[in-house]
């Protein structure tokens, strides 16, 4: 099916984040939609599947004006989304995911859906089993199914949005094999990422997106250089690979072993050093969470111990590690790092710790705006947390930070935030790292990974990588042990 | 399940309208009596005749009067401590029964002092302990339940309602039945010394009347102005982040729990040595639910709290002199009820216009 | 088998229909992501209102309809409150809890006690003069013979049709939903409106079927709903796990009534039993979920460990992902 765009304009509030939209997708292609997070590719993504009505402009479906009012419209002119985190219901069974939603009588016939699941399924060459449950599969599969689902129900126009993210070596390339097959079929594709070498390896034509606005198509041969131009409007600082670690052993885990219902991770023996920063690669849900909130005293390891400072602090709780030194940013800002409906003084009041009964709101002020300066917060004292933007949010959760910390433990620290934060956060936290705080995180981005990390623990399945050096690895190296292979 | 009230996106600029408040409030209470004057219709009552005997019944004599500001004395105190829980984004529905258990521990000390001889005013102060730790106990089983048994503290304080009452039941008809037959009236009053004296030519005592001032004042600094109040708001809009952030809030839960609790208790014994002198088993007289009403409708404010508190207890003191038109005594209930749907409902109206501006 | 033993089985049959109605219409609405926390005075109000109008214009049948009627509009009340205005499920469901049981004391006073009508007992031919099965299940009023269909239709309704599937879809995740075509605003309006009419049911069934008459806030009905609440927890959201809570309740209920003829126990103690009871088996099905109990486990030698978390999990009941969450299609 072709596609075509016409003056197409959306606004959120004063953010023009689609700004008259002109483009055409000929059948049977893969169209690469690049951009910084931010730069309204997702929007114009939900503008065609119908979640967002566009301001303005119009939508050609093989030359016909179309108005898509709804996802269920999408769907029925042939458009399906895989969105990043696929759109399906983990505690029901695969079946019951492709059934539902679905039209006809009340009660579906299971069986010939049940053989349309499997006939598809090695027609791709996946693996879904129609009658197991959705939360038992990993983010790979999950994608699969929702592909296998739209393809059933017949779409033309398959979207998928940043599908990368998340999924092993292995799967990945089983999807370009699958999106390149679609493709040779006559479906449209649109691929949405921010991976440049991704777009390049797989699409036949790509548009380049900035801050609202399409900045230009690109053909085959590419130019990665063009592309980054394109994308950022300059070329991009790279950020500075200091390291601070330094030979002085902190924190010892000897024979850790952890266990939660789905996942167990067995004999872990870690140094983590002074001033170190430690990357935590792996598909999500292969247990860095499991690991990091073991760091945290949130979680307690089922064998080994856990040595802070030469001080055994094996089955001890948040409250003691926090007061050793130790502080968790978690992924999920707004459920729990930060709390909605309360000012940005309020949050610093809390995290201060204090001896006195009553609130001194005059100086709890002045630390406020100190911090706002010196994080450049866009936020007054009295802003509640929640109307701040991700990247502000960001920014507040590391200035409630205590002065003194040993160890900092982070998930996903730069997700959703544009390249320039991303940085500067990371300047932040490097400065730290002068005054002996180790780091821990984990991210989806193997990029970071190895730009910021010294060492790199790999999880797979419940395995454990030995500690990678970051000098000396590369993308390739850690994408194979995240996919499952070489162990 | 998340069932806490967690306080939604208020965008700012309400703040700043008071009158656009007020006319809201306004509004609800305009709905509230337009429902019930329907419902007093449907009952073939007039609306106004019985509305007019209500405020006789309130504000019609000393007596009266009086009666009302004795009546408020529990209810303020109840909500005084339902404050603390709703902060901490807990339904303590175990209200009442934390007032009954807090009146059952209170004459279980009269009957254990009773015979020691020692002075009068000691031993009501020792009750008033007892009720006091009677309200706690009471208090603390649905916290604990709620942390280490994940069962919600509604359901938990719930069923204990019904245990309490029914507790109260079994010590009137069974150990401590009045000499001669159990009956349902309750125990045997306590001897004259023991009930808190009366203003003269009234029906209010001036030791609860204080004991509720102390109450009110406390909960109001406690919540607005302290590093406990701001922890137990932190807790009560996102209890994980606040963990993460250093707040131990097991304690804070337990701590909101174990005053609301004390509340219960010492509401349990202001009921027992200067109204009713015995135990009954209607022991709470609904204050602990009226509270929850007047918590909701105050949305948290602790100075308000007193203000609808007297409103509705002079309701429900006015509310006996309708059984002379035949109706019965729910009627406040009604009114009350339909009070706080309206203004549930009229402040979300309110949001809603406001979101869409 | 005596007769006093079938009549006490019959009996518990009997008792278990309108919390069974009650709690099955809880859970239409909480799998459709909303709680209406008002059933406490829905059936106070509908056993009232429905008993009343059977009355006063003789006919059983529209005695029922109101009863329906009557909670359909509470929960109305609910949904408009919580899925349009987003406020607190739990403050508009405890008020309208509280505010329809007044009601209901209030209205009612002047039918208290009179005299009305009341379902009889139809035997069903045949099924009937089966020994033991036949008194014990098919010797009953109609309304517990609709119960048998009743818990068929709602599991398979909810697990077995597409309607099933999406409504479980709004309750788990109403953004995928949406992006399959659901309306969900619509669809959980609809399910909490026919939640409210089935848990409306179970007031006319109490005062025209099981326990007859309207005695004020002597008819026993206070508490009834919290139980149904607890019920459709401890059920774990399955109708047929939920059915046997219920009769789990009416067996309870059953055996106060004999205790009460055989002892000198007071009535209301009798009517507080199923309270501890419904504590302690909450506490079974939510212990799991305890961090503590987590941490004790982590500290335990690998075999029993794993033994527990097993029994515990197999007990734990998980609510609708998002029970309790407003939805907003972006």
């Amino acid at each position: 099916m072709k596609i075509s765009f016409q003056h197409i304009n959306k606004w959120f509030g004063k953010v023009h984040a689609n700004n008259d939209i002109n483009f055409t997708i000929p059948s049977g292609t893969i169209q690469g939609i690049l951009g910084e997070n931010g730069a309204g590719k997702s929007t114009l993504m939900k503008v065609l599947t119908g979640f967002y009505q566009a301001d303005s402009g119009e939508i050609f479906l093989d030359d016909k004006a179309v108005t898509i009012s709804s996802p269920e419209d999408a769907v029925m002119m042939g458009i399906g989304m895989l969105h990043q985190d696929p759109l399906d219901f983990p505690p029901m069974k695969v079946i019951d995911n492709f059934l539902l939603g679905t039209r006809g009588g009340l009660f579906p016939n299971r069986k010939q859906v049940e053989k349309d699941i499997t006939r598809l399924s090695q027609e791709f060459d996946f693996q879904i089993n129609p009658d197991s449950f959705v939360e038992t599969l990993t983010v790979g599969e999950r994608q699969q199914l929702e592909i296998l689902r739209l393809l059933w129900l017949g779409v033309k126009v398959l979207i998928l949005d940043e599908p990368t993210t998340g999924i092993s070596a292995n799967q990945k390339e089983k999807l370009f094999a699958t999106l390149l097959k679609l493709a040779s079929q006559g479906l449209t594709v649109i691929f949405v990422s921010h991976k440049l070498e991704e777009v390049e390896q797989l699409c036949s034509r790509v548009a380049v997106f900035r801050q609202g606005q399409l900045v230009g198509e690109v053909m085959p041969p590419y130019d990665t250089d063009q592309f980054v131009y394109m994308m950022f409007g300059k070329s991009v600082e790279v950020a500075d690979k200091s390291t601070f670690r330094s030979e002085v052993p902190y924190i010892k885990l000897e024979n850790i072993s952890l266990e939660d219902y789905r996942l167990r991770l067995r004999d872990i023996n870690l140094e983590i050093n002074c001033g170190e920063v430690i990357g935590l690669a792996g598909m999500e849900g292969s247990g860095q969470r499991l690991f990091l909130r073991m760091l945290t005293g949130l979680m307690r390891p089922v064998g080994g111990s856990i040595l802070y400072g030469g001080h055994n602090f094996t089955g001890r709780t948040y409250p003691v590690f926090q007061k050793a030194g130790v502080a968790y940013l978690p992924a999920a800002r707004l459920e729990e790092g930060l709390i909605p409906g309360m000012t940005l003084t309020e949050h610093f009041i809390l995290s201060e710790e204090h001896h006195e009964l009553f609130v001194n709101q005059k100086s709890a002020i002045d630390l406020t705006e100190d911090r706002i300066r010196e994080f450049y917060i866009k936020g007054t004292p009295a802003s509640q947390i929640e109307q701040l933007s991700g990247g502000n949010q960001q920014r507040a959760l590391l200035a409630l930070l205590r002065n003194k910390l040993r160890l900092i433990l982070m998930e996903h620290p730069t997700r959703g935030l544009d390249i320039e934060s991303a940085i500067w956060i990371w300047s932040k936290m490097k400065e730290r790292c002068k005054d002996c705080t180790s780091i821990v995180f984990t991210s989806s981005d193997l990029d970071e990974i190895i730009q910021y990390s010294d060492r790199i623990l790999v999880f797979f399945g419940g395995l454990v990588s030995k500690p990678i050096d970051a000098d000396t690895t590369t993308v390739d190296e850690l994408g194979q042990l995240i996919g499952g292979k070489g162990w | 399940m998340s069932l806490e009230p967690r306080a939604g996106q208020t965008p700012s600029i309400l703040k700043k309208s008071t009158w656009i408040d007020f006319g809201i409030r306004l509004t609800a209470v305009i709905l509230a009596l337009v429902f019930t004057s329907l419902i007093l219709v449907i009952a073939k009552a007039q609306p106004l005749e019985a509305y007019k005997s209500i405020l006789q019944g309130a504000f019609g004599t000393t007596i009266k009067f009086t009666s009302v500001i004795a009546s408020w004395v529990p209810l303020v105190i109840a909500t005084s401590g339902l404050l603390f829980t709703f902060t901490a984004g807990l339904w303590n529905i175990g209200m009442e029964g934390q007032i009954v258990m807090g009146a059952v521990f209170t004459v279980g000390a009269f009957r254990i002092f009773d015979e020691t001889g020692l002075d009068p005013s000691l031993v009501i102060f020792l009750a008033f302990l007892a009720g006091a730790a009677g309200g706690i106990f009471w208090a603390l089983l649905p916290g604990l339940m709620k942390i280490y048994g994940g069962v919600n503290e509604i359901f938990g304080g719930l069923g204990l309602n019904f245990v309490a009452k029914t507790a109260a039941i079994w010590l009137i008809f069974g150990p401590w039945k009045r000499p001669g037959v159990a009956s349902g009236s309750g125990t045997e009053w306590i001897d004259i010394p023991f009930r808190l004296p009366y203003i003269p030519g009234t029906n209010l005592s001036l030791t609860i009347l204080i004991i509720a001032i102390i109450v009110a004042v406390f909960t109001a600094i406690m919540l607005k102005g302290t590093h406990f109040g701001l922890r137990l708001k932190a807790i009560g809009k996102n209890d994980k982040a606040a963990y993460i952030l250093g707040i131990p809030t097991t304690r804070y839960f337990l701590l909101a729990f174990g005053l609301c609790g004390l509340f219960a208790g010492i509401a349990g014994a202001i009921l027992v040595t200067s109204k009713q002198y015995s135990l009954i088993p209607d022991a709470g007289f609904g204050y602990g639910f009226l509270g929850l009403l007047v918590a909701m409708l105050v949305n948290y404010h602790p100075i308000w709290s007193a203000v609808i508190a007297f409103f509705f207890a002079a309701l429900s003191i006015g509310n006996t002199e309708l059984q002379y038109m035949g109706l019965n005594s729910y009627f406040a209930g009604v009114l009350q009820g339909f009070l706080v749907l309206f203004v549930v409902l009229v402040d979300g109206v309110r949001k809603r216009l406001v979101t869409k501006l | 088998m005596d007769v006093a033993t079938l009549t006490t089985l019959a009996g518990i049959v009997e008792y278990a229909v309108p919390v069974l109605f009650a709690s099955i219409g809880e859970n239409f609405t909480e799998k459709a992501g909303l709680i209406n926390l008002s059933v406490n005075g829905t059936i106070i109000l509908s056993a009232m209102s429905g008993f009343v109008v059977a009355m006063t214009v003789d006919s059983i049948f529209l005695g029922f309809l109101v009863g329906a009627v009557v909670g359909a509009i509470v929960a109305a009340i609910v949904a408009f409150s919580s899925i349009t205005l987003k406020q607190s499920q739990v403050a508009i469901g405890f008020v309208l809890a509280l505010l329809c049981r007044d009601l209901a004391y209030f209205l009612g006073a002047p039918y208290t006690n009179k005299p009305g009508l009341f379902l009889s007992k139809v035997p069903i031919p045949v099924l009937a003069d089966i020994p033991f099965i036949g008194p014990v299940f098919f010797n009953h009023s109609l309304v517990v013979y609709a119960s048998y269909l009743f818990i068929i239709i709602a599991y398979v309704f909810m697990f077995k049709t597409r309607s099933g599937l999406m409504l479980q879809g709004i309750g788990e995740r109403p953004s995928a939903a949406f992006a399959r075509g659901a309306n969900v605003k619509a669809l959980r309006y609809f399910y909490t409106i026919l939640g409210g009419l089935l848990i409306g049911l179970a007031g006319p069934m109490y005062s025209l079927a099981v326990k007859i008459g309207w005695a004020g806030q002597l008819s026993g009905l206070d508490g009834i709903g919290w139980i149904a609440l607890a019920i459709t927890i401890f059920g774990g959201w399955n109708p047929l796990r939920v059915a046997f809570g219920a009769y789990l309740f009416g067996g309870l209920q059953q055996l106060g009534i004999t205790l009460q003829s055989t002892t000198n126990i007071p009535i209301q103690i009798l009517q507080a039993a199923p309270f501890p009871l419904m504590i302690f088996t909450l506490l079974l099905v939510n212990v799991g979920r305890a961090e503590w109990v987590d941490r004790e486990l982590a500290a335990m030698p690998e075999k029993p460990r794993i033994v527990l978390s097993k029994i515990l999990r197999a007990l734990r009941t998980s609510p609708p992902a998002s029970l309790g969450v407003p939805f907003e299609n972006e």
